[in-house]
């Protein structure tokens, strides 16, 4: 059963057509990838999946809620987590505090007079699994860092982590391991696995890296100028001479 | 009819001459929005200091053509083309070159810093308030003495020879400024220094020369506007040319602060608007008497608030702006535990001081700068929530203040409620407020909410104050002290044991929520409003509540304040410049903590009759027996607090939390060395003397 469908997405930008009716689903539990040169609108289709942009058409459902007129937040807390291309932190909390504040926020639970009456700090419980997130993550040692002090690399994983505590059914992942080595790639893949494995997350993956796709996804959508040129089985997909055209010969 | 009790018809010949006589004063507007065009399209610059720069030129001016009797085209050309390219350049070379990388609203407090410093220092350089009145020697007359009057649009329509200068002056200046973008080579590279410094400057460009120009071309527009609307006021006073930038700002918000034909066009329109209202409205008419002094506030708040090409727009960033390195974080966050011990036995002795000569020492007057010090560390506290959690800066705290006071007042002297009670709905009524006015002004970027408090807080003092069920008109009501059964707080000493209450539960509330989940969810979206967004953080609700509640504790400290005074003395503690006086001193004194908000009440009350008029002197007089000096002049206050807002963009903590924790580095080394040295030696004597040292430094 699909979780994330998207049905005839279009979105222009000043005439320029960045989406092109493009159509995508997700099963649950299932890890699809998403791949494309750059400027394929891949950013832009993860934008508009989670109502950081407007498309101009096109209908996206999420668990049968279908979302139009949604706000990114109230998405977010029907359980759509993602990461970001461009690191997007936040700046001056550690890397606990980035995790805690996203264990609360998911719930959407903030009222002032709980603060008032000295019930907003953080409980054990929300403590514990935050301290969970940080041994999946092996984020430990840099736990009570800010976030200012951490490698490119860290950043992402802390980036993962947030969107990990709000217990998503489905996590968007923008390019995780662009800055990555490649030990810090394969150590990805394997969190992304146990994610997968342990928490049933359905994942929807963009990657520029070939080899983590082939090793984790069943299921890829390839995304050129706007337009899905192909989809299907990845082995399939890949052995497609319009996809090695558009994509992997400039790779390769 | 509704619209005949609004309305009225002057016919068409006044509606013409009103249009006519408009087009001057829109062409003065013009040369404030071209500069202010100019300088914050190269170098992303938000100057609300063009009135002190303004005003600067005036003085200047008058000084020399009043004063001193020069020929006035030689005093003109002075101020305009000496004094104020050189007060550009000044600004360049000292600060805003060195603010590239910082954020656009520490630049914007840069500015205010300026603001209220220039007028002070220009005041004390020139010694200018001995003749400031300047109706007896020809300020009310216009640039030129001989009136002549011209006939260009007809017989019936008269124009002054000021009023020509002043459209040809405008009109020369936009050509002028267009001609230089479209077809010079200076034109071509300020474009290329908009559009990216860092790039202009790989390809060659000395982007540090472009800004250079363009500040000494943007202050000779000030300069020029500033000699030319000088005539319409009564004196020169520095706020009559803030109101002038406001109208400058508006005119330039009309053109998205980018386009120059449309910031003049802008510009134009309302200074048409400005002379066809009073002749259109009803005398008399609600809208009259609120929408015809206000209409520059009015038009900018709202275009700030309703232009879709403003709303969700983002501040001006460089696309390589990300090579620039992090800010440095908070001294608070880096705070070691000895630390903040030793700052709190420091701020528990000052307590106990303080104690005791309240109940011991001090006479009535030092009595009263108590009480209004604690109800001002109160209104501080909400700038602590406004800037130092939701990281937005809001010029009209003050305002909100006023709210709070009023409604107490109005409350006790009209209904008879008691004033602890009308405390309590006056900072209701002022979180209502805040709440309100907080939801359109959400989702816009930091400058622009800025602006929008700032059109919110004038609009409230042309209009709203003068309000008989607000002000209370002509006959200002008393604001009572509480009594709380058999105990009176009209006596001083009760009145401040109660200040000290309420200000230890707000202070109490502020550590609460600051600490809780809506102090995390602020501090999220302080970071990345997107990424917020993505774990489903609602930006408007939490924004909502901070500004809801920052102005609460504002409205409760401005009704405290007005009941420890007796009244609301609404120029002196809560006029629009006094807002923008409170988030300078914040900014100097620490924002993020109560410790913060009391220095900066502190700040506010005491440093006049305590430093400038007692300790200073006293130490002058000492340490040195040339010079005696009897009490150091009231705006060194403004001159201090301005210029040190302008440090803001390199210590956003405050300059005071800064050195504060610089010396308290350097006397934690020291208790390290001597701890070092005492401590036995567990090796070797000499080798112990160099890991010491090593360990050190």
């Amino acid at each position: 059963m699909s979780i994330l469908v998207a049905r005839a997405v279009t979105k222009t930008f000043a005439g320029i057509t960045a989406l092109n009716e493009v159509d995508l689903d997700v099963g649950d539990g299932e890890i699809v990838g998403l791949i494309g040169p750059n400027g394929a609108g891949k950013t832009t289709l993860f934008n508009c999946l989670l109502g950081m942009l407007k498309p101009d058409r096109g209908t996206i459902t999420f668990r049968d809620h279908d979302l139009a007129g949604v706000p990114t937040f109230r998405r977010a807390r029907l359980g759509i987590g993602r990461t970001f291309q461009r690191v997007e932190l936040f700046s001056g909390l550690t890397v606990r505090e980035h995790l805690l504040v996203a264990e609360r926020a998911h719930r959407g639970d903030g009222r002032l007079w709980k603060d008032v009456v000295g019930r907003g700090r953080a409980t054990v419980e929300e403590q514990r699994r935050a301290q969970d997130t940080l041994d999946l993550l092996g984020l430990e040692r840099d736990a009570d860092r800010p976030v200012e002090a951490l490698s490119l690399g860290r950043a992402r994983l802390v980036e993962m982590g947030r969107a990990l505590m709000t217990d998503p059914p489905l996590l968007l992942l923008d390019e995780p391991s662009s800055g990555l080595d490649h030990h810090e790639t394969h150590e990805l893949a394997g969190v992304l696995r146990q994610v997968n494995a342990e928490r049933g997350s359905a994942i929807l993956l963009v990657e520029h890296d070939v080899a983590m796709v082939r090793e984790l996804v069943t299921r890829v959508f390839v995304l050129d100028f706007g337009t899905m040129i192909a989809s299907g089985a990845t082995a399939e997909v890949f052995a497609d001479a319009a996809v090695r055209k558009a994509y992997l010969g400039v790779v390769q | 009819m509704l619209a005949e009790f609004f309305l009225r018809w002057p016919g068409v010949d006044g509606i013409i001459r009103s249009v006519i006589q408009g087009i001057p004063v829109g062409a003065v507007y013009a040369l404030i929005a071209l500069g202010f065009v100019l300088t914050y399209k190269t170098a992303g610059v938000f100057n609300l200091a063009f009135g002190a720069q303004a005003f600067v030129a005036a003085a200047v001016h008058w000084e020399l053509h009043v004063w001193f009797g020069w020929n006035i085209v030689f005093s003109a050309a002075i101020a305009v083309l000496v004094v104020s390219p050189a007060v550009g350049l000044l600004l360049d070379l000292t600060l805003f070159r060195h603010l590239r990388s910082a954020p656009s609203a520490a630049r914007m407090v840069t500015t205010i810093g300026l603001l209220v410093a220039i007028p002070n220092i220009t005041k004390l350089v020139m010694r200018f308030e001995r003749h400031l009145k300047t109706g007896g020697t020809g300020g009310a007359d216009g640039l030129f003495s001989d009136r002549a009057v011209y006939y260009p649009f007809g017989d019936s329509y008269p124009m002054t020879r000021d009023e020509l200068v002043q459209i040809a002056v405008g009109l020369a200046a936009v050509l002028g400024l267009g001609a230089l973008f479209r077809y010079s080579g200076l034109g071509l590279r300020m474009r290329a220094v908009v559009e990216s410094t860092r790039l202009a400057e790989l390809s060659g460009v000395n982007s540090l020369a472009v800004g250079s120009f363009a500040w000494a071309l943007s202050s000779a527009f000030a300069g020029m506007a500033g000699i030319l609307i000088a005539p319409r006021f009564q004196n020169v006073e520095a706020q009559n040319f803030f109101e002038l930038v406001i109208a400058g700002v508006a005119a330039a918000a009309l053109g998205g602060l980018v386009s120059l034909p449309k910031a003049f066009a802008g510009a134009i329109g309302l200074g048409i608007a400005s002379t066809l209202l009073p002749n259109i409205l009803q005398t008399n008419s609600v809208l009259a008497r609120g929408l015809n002094p206000s209409l520059p506030f009015v038009v900018l708040f709202a275009w700030v608030v309703l232009a879709p090409s403003l709303r969700g727009r983002r501040d001006v960033v460089d696309p390589l702006s990300g090579v620039a390195p992090p800010p440095p974080a908070p001294a608070s966050d880096e705070r070691s535990v000895t630390l903040t011990l030793m700052t709190r036995i420091f701020w528990a002795g000052v307590g106990l001081l303080l104690a005791w000569s309240v109940f011991a020492g001090i006479d009535s007057f030092w009595r009263a700068r108590v009480q209004e010090m604690i109800a001002m560390a109160i209104i501080f506290l909400s700038i602590t929530v406004m800037t130092g959690m939701a990281g937005q800066i809001s010029l009209c705290q003050a305002t909100f203040a006023a709210i709070g006071a009023f409604t107490a007042t109005q409350l006790a002297d009209q209904q008879g409620v008691s004033i602890l009670a009308g405390m309590l709905i006056g900072a209701l009524v002022a979180a209502a407020v805040g709440a309100v006015l907080s939801l359109p002004l959400i989702r816009l970027g930091g400058i622009w909410l800025s602006l929008a408090t700032l059109g919110f807080a004038l609009f409230f003092h042309a209009v709203i104050a003068d309000l008989s069920w607000v002000g209370g008109g002509i006959t200002k009501p008393a604001t009572p002290r509480p009594l709380i059964g058999s105990i009176d707080f009209a006596a001083d000493r009760a009145f401040i044991v109660l200040e000290l209450a309420i200000f230890a539960v707000a202070a109490t509330v502020v550590v609460l929520v600051r600490g809780g989940t809506t102090g995390r969810f602020l501090a999220a979206l302080r970071g990345s409003e997107i990424a917020a967004a993505s774990i489903g953080i609602s930006q408007v609700r939490a924004r909502v509540t901070a500004f809801a509640l920052s102005a609460g504790i504002a409205g409760l400290g401005g009704a405290l304040l007005a009941s420890a005074q007796g009244n609301v003395n609404y120029p002196r503690n809560f006029g629009p410049f006094v807002g923008l006086f409170l988030v300078v001193i914040v900014v100097t004194l620490g924002s993020r903590t109560i410790e913060g908000a009391i220095q900066a009440a502190f700040g506010f009350v005491m440093f006049q009759p305590l430093i400038l008029e007692r300790a200073a002197p006293w130490l002058i007089n000492h340490v040195q027996p040339f010079l005696h000096v009897e009490r150091i002049p009231a705006v060194f206050r403004e001159i201090l607090f301005g210029l040190g807002a302008l440090t803001y963009a390199k210590h956003p903590e405050g300059i005071l939390e800064f050195q504060k924790r610089k010396s308290l580095n350097s006397i934690q080394r020291r208790l390290d060395r001597r701890a070092a040295r005492t401590a036995p030696p567990e090796s070797p004597p000499d080798a112990s003397e160099t890991v010491t040292v090593g360990g050190v430094s």
